[in-house]
């Protein structure tokens, strides 16, 4: 399993791309999608609410379970993925690509996201 | 000092070819078996499909022999057990006093001796197996007959599908033709000593093979190598829920329970009264009965969603904003390519069509089709 090392990462899981205009993209990692098994529904964020770091915005369900899906970042929500919304297991099969989540116009990033290896590290325990 | 730290999870004789197979791993009744090996709805529908190979040794093998191990077994159980033939087997359950489910079970009439003494197998739930051995244990005093623990006696190999027949023809000289479903009689496999049952708990044609732990390993190679041209892959837990969950068999701790007695799980018909002597819980299932015949309890229907989210164990099941009923399992089947249920519902709002039910999936509403059970039925 590797993670993109030009993304940036949340202690739950979550991944954060770099910011265009200020919009950043974010999804799940492929450990965090691994966990879950084949994702079946996925509830994200509603476009122009506003999510903040560390705090619920939205849940992916997967054959065995409901997880709840947290924002590594603070802002407002500028689009969502319809395709992932339309066939949920993007996110098995791409999670760093196709199967990315929602964007996000960031107002405030916390200090603690982890850089690729920090996460490795994380998840390696 | 006392430690109350969780006993270390017990391993199958299979586990490290589980783990060389690369399995997701889960704890399951103090057990750690595979869950899945890759995607859950890829190894569902092989099973559907082609077939699936399962590692089930976790379940509880309990021994009765004896010249009254039939006795003792009536006694026991709510079934007529001394009326299954030798090599037949029964679903079965073993009920409190109260009429309460203690577990559902499979019976196996293996042998009988030309000096009239029977010999049985009871199959358990892993979660409920020291409580049925316990039981049967206890329930033998009086009776000329042995109760012997043999969970560590066996290891369980399942392979399941339509392609399962020929799989385990091109290992076997048993008469498989011969072998009907729910029966199983002893042979050869690859060479190994088993007891080949035409059992299991996946809604599709399939065998159980029973073996000893030390043969574990290569009966599980000689079948993944007999099934590699037909699209045999081995399997987890979590497809075996949703395969069962499609066939609309009850699992035990969801659609069953001491709370419950056969007649509230719409399962009366295990219970046969009309059978020889007493037995535990004779009194309360009567009663159950009339009961259930006078005043219907809740009934195990099928749910179909409308939409995509899905219904998990413990849900409500509502209707014009109030509660009648709860889910006991639920998943998303990859058969129908929707998400499932099985409830319990109140009788007025059981008939499959009943307008107007939905799922409370965490404060939403969901809109659910009430169907009849199974939601799947494979072809003859």
């Amino acid at each position: 399993m590797s993670n993109p090392q030009q993304l940036r990462y949340s202690k739950e899981h979550e991944w954060l791309s770099g910011a265009e205009d200020g919009v950043s993209t974010v999804g799940i990692t492929e450990f965090a999608a691994n966990a879950l098994g084949d994702v079946v529904y996925a509830q994200l964020p509603e476009v122009g609410s506003t999510v903040a770091a560390g705090e619920t915005c939205g849940e992916l369900e997967s054959t065995k379970s409901v997880s709840d899906l947290y924002s590594p970042v603070s802002g407002e929500v500028t689009e969502i993925n319809e395709d992932v919304v339309n066939d949920p297991s993007l996110v098995n099969t791409a999670p760093f690509e196709g199967g990315w989540l929602f964007k996000v116009r960031v107002a405030e990033e916390p200090a603690d996201l982890l850089s690729a290896d920090e996460y490795a590290a994380h998840t390696a325990g | 000092m006392s430690s109350n730290a969780p006993a270390e999870p017990r391993r199958t004789a299979l586990d490290a070819l589980h783990r060389s197979l690369g399995a997701t791993m889960t704890d399951f009744a103090g057990w750690d078996m595979p869950l899945r090996y890759g995607s859950e709805r890829d190894e569902h529908n092989a099973v559907r499909t082609k077939a699936g190979l399962f590692d089930l040794s976790h379940m509880g093998e309990i021994t009765v022999t004896g010249p009254e191990a039939a006795q003792l077994l009536n006694f026991a159980l709510v079934g007529d057990i001394a009326s299954v033939g030798v090599g037949r087997a029964r679903y079965t359950m073993i009920c409190r006093e109260d009429g309460g489910i203690l577990d559902d079970l499979i019976v196996y009439r293996l042998a009988e001796t030309e000096a009239g003494s029977s010999h049985y197998m009871v199959v358990a739930n892993a979660s409920n197996a020291q409580v049925v051995l316990d039981a049967l244990t206890e329930r033998s005093a009086g009776y000329d007959a042995e109760v012997r623990d043999d969970r560590d006696a066996y290891a369980l190999i399942a392979v399941q599908g339509p392609e399962s027949p020929g799989i385990l023809a091109s290992l076997t000289d048993a008469d498989l033709d011969g072998l009907k479903y729910y029966a199983g009689l002893p042979g050869t496999v690859a060479g190994v000593p088993a007891l080949i049952a035409r059992t299991g708990y996946t809604g599709e044609d399939g065998f159980e093979l029973f073996v000893r732990p030390e043969h574990a390993v290569e009966l599980w190679q000689a079948l993944t190598k007999a099934g590699e041209g037909v699209g045999l892959v081995p399997c987890g837990l979590s497809c075996r829920d949703t395969l069962r969950l499609e066939a609309g068999m009850p699992l035990y701790g969801h659609e069953l329970s001491t709370e419950l007695t056969p007649f509230d799980a719409g399962l009366g018909r295990v219970v046969k009264f009309a059978k020889e002597g007493d037995f535990v819980g004779r009194a309360a299932l009567e009663a159950a009965a009339e009961r259930a015949a006078s005043n219907p309890p809740r009934v195990l229907v099928g749910l179909v969603a409308e939409g995509r989210r899905v219904p998990r164990a413990g849900y409500p099941v509502v209707a014009d904003g109030q509660v009648i009923g709860e889910v006991t399992s639920g998943a998303p089947s990859p058969t129908l390519g929707k998400p499932i249920a099985m409830a319990y519902v109140d009788a007025a709002h059981s008939a499959p069509g009943t307008a107007g039910v939905g799922v409370d999936i965490r404060g939403s509403h969901e809109p659910y089709e009430v169907v009849a059970l199974p939601f799947y039925k494979r072809q003859k």
